[in-house]
C-alpha cells in the first residue's frame, strides 16, 4: 500500500470509530451535531477541501463537490448519520479503486519485467558492467548464467538452454551454441556466453516489445470512446435532474425536505467512475495477460476488433507451413535402393545453394565425399548434371528427363517438388521434396472454427497441386493460388468487400514481403516476426512464437476481455439507472444509492481484473 | 512533435478523461491522449511552440487534478 492509501486507510478506520460513538453516545441537539459533523470532518475532510479547491478552479462537476454536496445535503436534513456514513463508503470505495488499480499496474509491469538493467561489456579481456544502451553494434559482451540477455546478438562462444518465456511464452528452454541468434530478453539459465550485439539497444528485441505494450492503450477501443463520451453528457444530467428533482416537485407537492433528500441520492450516483475505469482497466488486463502468451497487442482498438473475426486469411508459407523444404517421399525405380537414390541426388546437388538441393542434402545427412563428384553442370529451369563415379547424373524435373533418361522414366502425380533421377540414361526414381505443415496448424484451423470464425481462407504463392494438398490436410474452406504479392492484396481487398458489415478480416502473414497487406486487413497478425522490423511496424498483432495455434488463443482473449468489458458496461448502468429511478420515487434511500456507486465500482474493478488470466 | 511523459498522482479514471479533453482543446495540440492504467501522456504538438503548449498542458492538467504533476 501506498503512503496515501495507508493515510486513507487510517481516515476511514478514525471516522468509522468517531461515527460508532457518536451512534452509541446518547447526545442531544448542538452536541450531536458537533460530533457528528467531527466524524464528517475525520472521514472526508480531504473530501470536502478538495472540492473547495476546486471550485476556484471552475471544476463545477467533479466528483468531490457532488460528494460533499450530498452529504452537506444531508446534514441540512438532519439525516446526520446518513451523511457521515455515505462519505466514510465512498472513501472505502476510492481506496480499493486505487489500490485495486495499482495492483493490477503492478501485475502488468511485472509480466513485462524484460527490461535488462545492465550489460557486461567485454573489453580487452576484461569485462566491465555498463547501461546497456551504452553497447554499440559489433561489440562483444558476457552473459553469465542466470542474466537477462541485455541486447539482440550473436553467440559467438559458448552454449546454454535458453528460457524464452517473457518473450514467447514458451515454456521449454531452447539451447544456444555458436552462431545462434539470441534476442534480448530471454533469459540464460545454465552456460556462460560471449555474444556479438548486433543491434543497438534503442533497435533491440526488449526495447520494441516493451514501447508496443506500453503505448497499446493509446489506440482506444470504441467501448471506451463510448464510455468517456458518455461520462461526460451523464454527470451534468444527473446533476440537472437532481435540481429539478430538489425544487419542481416540491413547488406543487410540498415536503421539501423529502425531495431535497431524494435529490441527494441522485447526486451520490452521478459519478460514471465505475464505467470510466473498468472498461480501459479491462482491456488493459487483456492486452498483458495476451502479452505473457506471446500475442502483443498493438491497441485495445485491436483486441477489441479481433472478438468479432469473421474472415481469417493465412499467407501459407511460414503461417501455416514451416517455409523450409524438407523430403517427403522417396520412389525409387525397381532394383535401387532408397538410401542409394538420396545418395546419388545428394551427391549431384552438392554444390547447388538452390533450396530444394539443401533439403536433399539435409535429408541425407550424412558427410559427403565430393572427390566422388566431377563435372557439375547446372541446366538453367531444368536441374544438374553431373559425373558421379564415372556415370553421368541426371537431377531435375521432367523437362530434363525427356532430354536424359531413356528408359524407365515416367511422370509422378506427385504434390510438392519432383527431383527425378537417372544413371547414364536409366531412370532411378524421384525424390518428392515439400514444405512441412507445422505440427498445431490442424489444430489451430479446428480451433478457429470452433471459436465460430466463419471462413478460413489461404493465400499463396505456390502451385494450385500444393496449396491444395496443404489447405485439404488442414481442413481451410477456400484456396487461392499461384499469386504474386500484388494479387494477394487485391485478393483480400475482393475478400474485404464479401464480409458482413460487423465482422472484421484478419490476416496472418509471416512478415516477410507482406506488409501491404497485412495494412490493408481489418486486423493483421505478424507471426514469429521478431526478426521482421517491417512486419512489427505494419501488424497490429505481433505473435512471438511461429505457432498458428496462438491465433484462436488471441481470439479467446480477446472474446473474454470483450465480455467482461460488456458484462460491466451492462451491470454498471443498469444499477445506476435502477437506482436513479428508484430514487427518484423515494423508493431508494441514500445508503442504497452510495452502493450503486461504489459498490458498482468495485464489483466493477474485480470483474475487469479477470481480463489479466489467461487459462493454457 | 510527439512526446511521452509520466503524471504522477493520477488518482482518477474520470479526471484522467478530462484532462484529456481539455489538452485536445488546446491551439496546437494535434492529439493528446492520457493513459490512466500507465500514468502517461502522449502528446504531439507543434514543434516551433511546444514549450509554450507543454506550460498550457501543465496549466490545464493543475486544473482538472491538482495534485497531478508531469514528469519530464
Amino acid at each position: 500500500m501506498s503512503k496515501k492509501q495507508k493515510k486513507s486507510l487510517l481516515r476511514i478506520l478514525l471516522g468509522g470509530a468517531l461515527l460508532a460513538l457518536c451512534l452509541a453516545l446518547p447526545l442531544e441537539g448542538i452536541w450531536r451535531l458537533g460530533a457528528f459533523l467531527a466524524a464528517y470532518l475525520v472521514s472526508g475532510g480531504d473530501v470536502l477541501w478538495r472540492a473547495i479547491r476546486n471550485i476556484f478552479r471552475g471544476q463545477v462537476f467533479d466528483e468531490n463537490f457532488l460528494m460533499c454536496l450530498a452529504t452537506v445535503g444531508a446534514f441540512c436534513t438532519q439525516e446526520y448519520m446518513e451523511g457521515v456514513l455515505v462519505m466514510l463508503l465512498y472513501q472505502v470505495g476510492e481506496l480499493f479503486q486505487s489500490y485495486a488499480v495499482g495492483k493490477s499496474r503492478g501485475a502488468i509491469s511485472s509480466l513485462m519485467d524484460i527490461r535488462p538493467d545492465y550489460a557486461n561489456l567485454l573489453e580487452a579481456g576484461e569485462t566491465r558492467q555498463v547501461d546497456p544502451e551504452e553497447v554499440e553494434i559489433g561489440q562483444e559482451i558476457l552473459v553469465r548464467a542466470g542474466e537477462k540477455i541485455p541486447l539482440d546478438g550473436i553467440v559467438v562462444e559458448g552454449s546454454a538452454a535458453i528460457d524464452t518465456s517473457a518473450l514467447t511464452g514458451e515454456s521449454a528452454p531452447r539451447e544456444a551454441e555458436a552462431g545462434s541468434e539470441l534476442l534480448s530478453g530471454c533469459i540464460n539459465l545454465n552456460g556462460t556466453l560471449r555474444l556479438r550485439v548486433t543491434k543497438e539497444f534503442g533497435e533491440s528485441t526488449v526495447s520494441k516489445i516493451l514501447d508496443m505494450v506500453e503505448n497499446a492503450s493509446e489506440k482506444k477501443a470504441k467501448a471506451e470512446d463510448f464510455i468517456t463520451r458518455f461520462a461526460k453528457y451523464y454527470t451534468p444530467s444527473v446533476v440537472f435532474a437532481a435540481l429539478a428533482l430538489a425544487v419542481i416537485p416540491p413547488l406543487f407537492l410540498g415536503d421539501w425536505s423529502a425531495w431535497v433528500s431524494r435529490a441527494m441520492s441522485f447526486l451520490v450516483i452521478s459519478c460514471p467512475c465505475a464505467l470510466v475505469i473498468s472498461v480501459p482497466l479491462s482491456y488493459f488486463g487483456g492486452i498483458g495477460g495476451a502479452s505473457k502468451a506471446g500475442i502483443l497487442v498493438k491497441g485495445s482498438n485491436y483486441l477489441e476488433a479481433l472478438s468479432k473475426a469473421e474472415i481469417v486469411v493465412f499467407d501459407k508459407t511460414g503461417t501455416l507451413t514451416r517455409g523450409n523444404f524438407a523430403l517427403a517421399e522417396q520412389a525409387p525405380a525397381e532394383g535401387v535402393a532408397a538410401q542409394e537414390l538420396l545418395e546419388y541426388a545428394a551427391l549431384t546437388e552438392s554444390y547447388s545453394t538452390h533450396p530444394i538441393a539443401q533439403s536433399i542434402r539435409a535429408a541425407y545427412g550424412e558427410e559427403l565425399d565430393l572427390s566422388r563428384v566431377q563435372d557439375v553442370r547446372e541446366i538453367s529451369g531444368k536441374g544438374v548434371l553431373a559425373q558421379v563415379d564415372g556415370a553421368q547424373i541426371a537431377a531435375g524435373n521432367a523437362k530434363l528427363m525427356e532430354e536424359y533418361c531413356q528408359s524407365g522414366y515416367a511422370p509422378s502425380e506427385a504434390v510438392g517438388s519432383v527431383v527425378y533421377l537417372a544413371r547414364d540414361g536409366k531412370y532411378l526414381g524421384h525424390l518428392t521434396i515439400r514444405d512441412e505443415i507445422k505440427e498445431d496448424a490442424a489444430q489451430a484451423i479446428a480451433e478457429l472454427k470452433a471459436a465460430g470464425v466463419r471462413q478460413i481462407i489461404m493465400l499463396t504463392g505456390d502451385s494450385r497441386a500444393v496449396a491444395e494438398d496443404v489447405a485439404g490436410k488442414l481442413g481451410i474452406d477456400a484456396v487461392y493460388a499461384e499469386l504474386l504479392p500484388l494479387d494477394k492484396v487485391q485478393k483480400v481487398e475482393q475478400l474485404l468487400e464479401q464480409k458482413s458489415g460487423k465482422g472484421k478480416l484478419v490476416f496472418v502473414g509471416d512478415g516477410i514481403n507482406d506488409a501491404p497487406v497485412l495494412t490493408r486487413a481489418d486486423i493483421g497478425i505478424a507471426m514469429g516476426a521478431l526478426g521482421s522490423d517491417a512486419a512489427i511496424e505494419a501488424a497490429d498483432i505481433v505473435l512471438m512464437t511461429d505457432a498458428p495455434s496462438k491465433i484462436p488463443q488471441a481470439i479467446r482473449i480477446s472474446r473474454r476481455t470483450h465480455r467482461i468489458v460488456m458484462q460491466n458496461i451492462v451491470f454498471a448502468l443498469g444499477v445506476k439507472g435502477v437506482a436513479l429511478v428508484l430514487g427518484a420515487f423515494g423508493l431508494i434511500h441514500m445508503l442504497a444509492a452510495v452502493f450503486a456507486d461504489v459498490g458498482v465500482s468495485v464489483i466493477a474493478i474485480i470483474n475487469a481484473m479477470r481480463a489479466m488470466k489467461i487459462r493454457e | 512533435m510527439k512526446k511521452v511523459y509520466r503524471l504522477e498522482e493520477l488518482d482518477c479514471a474520470n479526471c484522467a478523461a478530462k484532462m484529456e479533453r481539455a489538452i485536445n482543446e488546446l491551439p496546437g495540440v494535434e492529439k493528446a491522449t492520457v493513459n490512466f492504467m500507465a500514468q502517461k501522456l502522449v502528446l504531439t504538438a507543434e514543434e516551433s511552440r511546444y514549450q509554450e503548449i507543454l506550460q498550457k498542458v501543465e496549466e490545464a492538467i493543475r486544473r482538472v487534478e491538482p495534485d497531478c504533476r508531469i514528469v519530464k
